[in-house]
């Protein structure tokens, strides 16, 4: 079973991002089941050992909470663009990071860049810190209290660790 | 075909993105880092895939989806390879 | 095209959403243009772009769905795939930039911890 579906989840997605994109028939649902079967068995020594997702439902929350943060940044980050730029405080902040693995703090990296005036730009060598700009800095304390409750925390329950 | 309200919008909005692409094309002449340079392009190929996008209302056709995301494909791989290239002096170890 | 009510609101809905992206677009590259050193630059078109798009994205989605009478989501492969793709770049661009030592502008908030970040090992070449 494990060697003809490594990944059932990545089989699914690909089946489903084929039919997606080429409509619906009969002939594409076979072909892009034959897909999503060959791919997945060519990837999978590659991607060995990634962390997956323990709690879907979780993830789809995450996201749709994801998605409206990510409409409040646009409007805040377009404000800020509006304003004079004397009135712009930029700054750098360290997060100290609990998430080690690479798969969710990548997903936690990302999530920070698509969110109100934050992009993550570096990581420290050890794992120990992520380097984010900010667009207005404020109250450094805060945002990371912030970000560690909004988005640590909910992603350390849906990756399990 | 369109109608009048959401032709007008389409119009609008394509003119929208027109300037958009002006000022990019105004960083990207301007620089003054190549780091701007490359950030300039970035921002052009995602305002050129709404452009395409509301090409293909303005038409009633959604065959430049395709187009649109070509583009998008290619330059998320070409921004990828030209951060990697002034980061490291290389793109293929 | 069924109802004459659910036309005109599908209308002013893609009229309202076109719009909307393509003022988030404009305003994305003008911060462009504006913004005053690199790093606050890098803020502008990742942020606003991808909205821009994803509100012309769904405009167009909607306005196809109603038009064919069936459900038409190509637009939201490219929407997905930019949502994805855009953290990445900016990652990318941005760690180029820092590693460049641009300037930041003066009354920029802890540069210390930049100039730490950017003395991060690893990134030459092994020889």
């Amino acid at each position: 079973m494990k060697r003809i579906f490594p990944m059932p989840i990545h089989s699914l997605m690909l089946t489903l991002v084929w039919l997606l994109l080429n409509g619906w028939s009969y002939g594409q649902l076979f072909l892009g089941l034959f897909l999503g079967l060959m791919i997945p068995i060519v990837a999978y020594p590659y991607v060995r050992g990634h962390t997956s997702v323990k709690k879907p439902l979780a993830m789809l929350v995450y996201l749709l909470l994801l998605l409206w943060d990510i409409v409040v940044a646009n409007v805040d980050v377009a404000r800020r663009i509006l304003m004079p730029n004397k009135h712009l405080k930029p700054g750098w902040i360290a997060y100290p990071l609990s998430l080690q693995e690479d798969f969710p703090a990548t997903v936690l990296a990302s999530s920070i860049s698509l969110t109100p005036g934050t992009v993550s730009v570096e990581f420290a060598e050890d794992m120990s810190c992520l380097y984010i700009h900010v667009l207005h800095l404020d109250n450094e304390t805060s945002l990371k209290a912030f970000i560690a409750k909004r988005y640590e925390q909910p992603l350390k329950e849906i990756f399990g660790c | 075909m369109l109608n009048n309200l959401v032709g007008l919008a389409v119009l609008v909005a394509a003119f929208m993105v027109g300037v958009a692409m002006l000022f990019c094309l105004w960083r990207l002449i301007q620089g003054p880092d190549i780091t701007d340079r490359v950030l300039a392009l970035d921002t052009l190929y995602i305002n050129s895939i709404a452009l395409i996008i509301l090409l293909g209302l303005y038409h009633g056709s959604a065959l430049y989806y395709e187009g649109a995301l070509l583009i998008a494909m290619l330059g998320f791989v070409s921004t990828a390879a030209l951060a990697k290239y002034l980061l490291r002096g290389d793109i293929i170890e | 095209m069924s109802d004459l009510t659910t036309v005109a609101m599908t209308d002013y809905l893609v009229a309202l959403l076109v719009l909307i992206g393509a003022s988030f677009m404009l305003i994305g590259s003008w911060g462009l243009v504006k913004l005053p050193d690199f790093f606050t630059r890098l803020h502008a078109p990742t942020k606003a772009s991808t909205l821009g798009i994803g509100a012309t994205l769904i405009g167009s989605l909607i306005w196809f769905s109603v038009q064919q009478g069936s459900v038409h989501i190509h637009e939201l492969v490219i929407s997905i795939f930019l949502f994805l793709t855009a953290p990445v770049s900016a990652y990318m661009m941005g760690k180029a930039a820092l590693h460049r030592h641009r300037p930041m502008i003066t009354g920029t908030k802890n540069v210390k911890l930049a100039e730490k970040a950017a003395r991060r090992e690893g990134l030459k070449k092994p020889d």
